[in-house]
């Protein structure tokens, strides 16, 4: 084999853009002004590759764009109506799934579920509420954990380690009945800091930082309250074309 | 209990307290202990430097890993469909009877614990059941109370049966079950024609590896598992790929229900698929080769050890093999727990790195970067004995057999309403109808093809040919007579099936099939109405979006039934009604009017 090339020459939604070998196609997108949405996806993490809403189409196959580096060549669709139908469709599921009752709920704004579902605007799920039987541990001094709210991203996992690189968080069970742990014994040493940055990642209002004031930006001044998720991605293209 | 004096430091050193061999170390508690208790999570979490959180997700993955004591006898009855049609009902009422205890749980006095199990590989000799990791097959409700009463009497599990060996290598001091091999059908591959080791002494002598991989390409061997790739080629990309080290996997955990081909191989002809890795090795490069194979086959594992302590003697395996100097390779044996995502290649590496076996995302694929990151071959047990073949006989040979664009033979398990159920092998191109006659089969309704995940097929379509442009299949092949319930006992059955495997990463797979078995259930209840027929029509298009071949397939029983057999739905639902109103209220007071005489007032 030669050697590696320095940039690869994609195409995006019919634009021409280059790009370096083995970069992911929702960075690639996201810095040209492209919005992919994500959920389970965090900047910078090891991707999961798991909610698969930011699947596109790499020649004509479906790929989560969050997983998939690119390479030379590449026909990348990113928007098309079987395309917004499966997003739609993964987040429909993932609110008949669990539990979420947003007007009670401290994420409620600042919560990427809610502000996928506002953005794709779903007035109903097609599916049926499965309304299932999850439980709130609140056994851990720093953190509350609500099963309720879970979409099993993953992003504790892969994100929260005590300095030791032990995993904290890990998933139980499969399945239907997967869920989320905590360690008995690195969970109780978890810090302050440690919690906190748990409860950032977590997308949804899964897991809680304890020591924080609820409530103390109101709903209605929280972060997708007052603009949609992606306009941070879109602004970058207006940026560019102005 | 006696958990507390159990020595789990002793089983992590056996493995380096290495947390790649997690699976193992799991597997030899259990099978010390009956079960993993509690407290062996925070000694393993400690010295393979994890988190019990990280132990826990490993083991509360696999089925066959118990939490809690579940008997001195651990019956698994298989609920596969083929275990249902010939009699799982009533032997598994017999062993609740005779047990004291429901399916789910362990006897009051801890004798007995009895739990259903997916398809463990005996379709042709259904009901079957694993107790203590020894198989029972054939089972009826006289059998049944049999076993029970020898286990009352404290017998060990190899004396519970009466039932004599099985033929072949079965009867073998080291195998001693009563497994039956039910060849009806021998083909090239199956055939006693060759002397296992030929290749190996003799072949490898005038070829290089470069040109072993060029006969196989030549060949146009594909992959034999039901993916299809082709197997030069994949050989190929591992030889070309960096790595200070190389592996060769033969995939041995058939999940498939109704597939139990490996089996057969793995019992009648280890030393072939063993032969097939060390080729590999050959071709690639490789030192290392893993047996992966499923947790159901363990009644096999001493034979399999025998083999490859033969082997070794034999300079087959081991170092400068065959007399070659450099030539070094030796195969390890890894068990899985009950998993059916596993037999996807990339979960299967996850399996064996002590992990959850969850499909991992590609690229890269394991050619590049597969076991603990190095290129790695996955092969499945008939590919590797298929390719042994294609060396001594020759590429040419092998063309000739099959169609135009399928080469070679594939070897089928038939299961289901048929006279003779078993393996088959058959050059690829016969037609449906071909296999019914040779397995005598009648009255006809439906054929499943290539499992669950396949497509079930009726009488309009029995003129399709085997092959990998119309019916490709990793050899399941389950027939149902006209008497059998399709929607109900196959459908249902399957996505129940697919709901249990799912590793539940991707989000459609999670819930999906969940969600087609509620709509399914409330059409078998009569709610059904013709708007649910249009879901379950469009809802599984999502299914197209998960990561890996479960999960893109775990929808098509519904997706064929109800392209097949349409019927079948239609005169399930309500006619003339766009809204199921949930009950009928003059059905719902009939019987208290009946009884107060009167006339309802609606």
């Amino acid at each position: 084999m030669g050697k590696e090339k320095e940039y690869v020459t994609i195409t995006i939604d019919d634009q021409e853009i280059q790009a370096r070998p083995g970069e992911f196609i929702v960075d690639v997108a996201r810095r040209h002004g492209i919005y992919i949405p994500v959920l389970c996806n965090l900047k910078g993490v090891k991707p999961a590759g798991s909610c698969r809403i930011c699947t596109v189409l790499v020649n004509g196959r479906p790929m989560t764009s969050c997983t998939t580096p690119v390479a030379d060549g590449m026909e990348i669709t990113t928007r098309s109506p079987e395309l917004e139908d499966f997003r739609r469709s993964v987040i429909e599921i993932l609110f008949v799934e669990g539990n979420h009752f947003c007007p009670a709920c401290e994420k409620s704004g600042n919560c990427e579920l809610q502000a996928l579902a506002y953005r794709f605007e779903i007035m109903v799920p097609r599916y049926p509420y499965q309304f299932p039987h999850r439980e709130i541990d609140a056994s851990w001094p720093l953190l509350l954990k609500d099963h309720n709210r879970c979409v099993l991203c993953k992003r504790c996992i892969r994100t929260i380690f005590d300095k030791e690189g032990h995993p904290i968080f890990a998933f139980r069970n499969r399945g239907h009945e997967l869920e989320i742990t905590i360690d008995p014994e690195y969970g109780k040493n978890m810090t302050d800091e440690m919690a906190r940055q748990a409860a950032e990642n977590c997308p949804v209002g899964a897991l809680l930082y304890r020591k924080k004031h609820g409530f103390e930006i109101p709903i209605g001044k929280r972060k997708y309250d007052k603009e949609p998720i992606g306009s941070d991605v879109e602004k970058r293209k207006k940026e560019k074309v102005s | 209990m006696k958990t507390t004096a159990f020595d789990f430091e002793k089983i992590t050193e056996k493995y380096g307290n290495d947390k790649t061999r997690l699976m193992d170390m799991l597997i030899d508690i259990q099978q010390e202990l009956g079960y993993v208790p509690q407290e062996a999570l925070p000694v393993l979490a400690r010295k393979t430097d994890t988190s019990q959180a990280w132990v826990e997700q490993t083991l509360s993955f696999y089925h066959f890993f118990r939490r809690q004591p579940s008997g001195k006898y651990t019956v698994f009855l298989n609920k596969s469909v083929v275990s249902w049609m010939m009699g799982r009902e009533r032997v598994a009422r017999t062993f609740e009877e005779e047990a004291g205890c429901r399916f789910g749980e362990v006897s009051p006095d801890g004798l007995i614990g009895l739990f259903d199990t997916s398809c463990i590989g005996m379709s042709d000799q259904e009901p079957a059941a694993l107790i203590n990791g020894k198989v029972f097959t054939r089972l009826t409700p006289f059998r049944v109370r049999e076993i029970v009463r020898n286990m009352r009497s404290g017998k060990p599990v190899t004396e519970l049966s009466t039932s004599g060996y099985g033929g072949g290598r079965n009867a073998l001091e080291v195998i001693r079950s009563e497994v039956r091999n039910n060849i009806q059908r021998k083909g090239p591959l199956l055939q006693d024609n060759y002397q296992y080791g030929e290749v190996l002494r003799q072949k490898l002598k005038t070829l290089s590896p470069e040109d072993v991989i060029r006969e196989i390409q030549l060949s146009e061997l594909r992959g034999r598992g039901g993916a299809g790739f082709p197997t030069g080629l994949k050989w190929e990309f591992c030889r070309k790929a960096k790595g200070e080290r190389k592996f060769i996997f033969c995939n041995a955990d058939e999940g498939e229900p109704g597939t139990f081909k490996d089996r057969v191989l793995l019992t009648e002809y280890p030393e072939l698929v063993f032969e097939g890795m060390t080729l590999a090795a050959y071709a690639v490069g490789a030192r290392e080769g893993i047996l992966y194979i499923r947790y159901e086959y363990k009644y096999l594992e001493e034979h399999l050890h025998t083999v490859l302590r033969k082997l070794r003697e034999e300079n087959l395996l081991g170092k400068d093999i065959a007399g070659m100097q450099g030539f070094d390779f030796d195969i390890r044996i890894q068990y899985g727990a009950g998993a059916y995502v596993c037999g996807e290649e990339s979960a299967l590496l996850e399996s064996a790195e002590g992990k959850r076996g969850e499909p991992r995302f590609k690229p890269p694929f394991p050619v590049e970067k597969g076991y603990l990151g190095f290129p790695t071959i996955i092969n499945n047990v008939e590919t590797l004995c298929d390719a042994v073949k294609i060396i001594h006989f020759g590429s040419e040979w092998y063309r000739s057999l099959g169609t135009e664009a399928s080469k070679g033979t594939k070897v089928l398990s038939i299961s289901g309403d048929c006279r003779y159920p078993g393996i088959y092998e058959l050059e690829w191109g016969y037609t449906v109808n071909d296999i019914l006659d040779m397995s005598g089969a009648e009255e006809v309704q439906a054929v499943q093809v290539g499992g669950p995940s396949g497509t079930l097929i009726g009488p309009e379509e029995f003129d399709r040919i085997l092959c990998y442009n119309d019916l490709a299949t990793g050899g399941s092949f389950i027939i149902f007579n006209q008497r059998r319930d399709l929607l109900r006992n196959v459908v249902l059955n399957f996505m129940e099936f697919f709901i249990e495997e799912s590793c539940g990463s991707c989000v459609p797979c999670r819930n999906m099939p969940w969600l087609l078995k509620q709509k399914l259930e409330k059409i078998l209840n009569g709610h059904g109405v013709w708007k649910d027929l249009e879901d379950l029509e469009s809802w599984p298009g999502i299914m197209r979006i998960n990561r890996c071949g479960l999960g893109q397939t775990a929808a098509n029983p519904v997706i064929s039934s109800l392209r097949n057999f349409r019927a079948l739905y239609e005169e399930r639902i309500q006619k003339g009604r766009s809204f199921d109103e949930g009950f009928e209220l003059e059905k719902a007071v009939e019987e208290s009017c009946k009884a107060v005489g009167r006339v309802p007032l609606i």
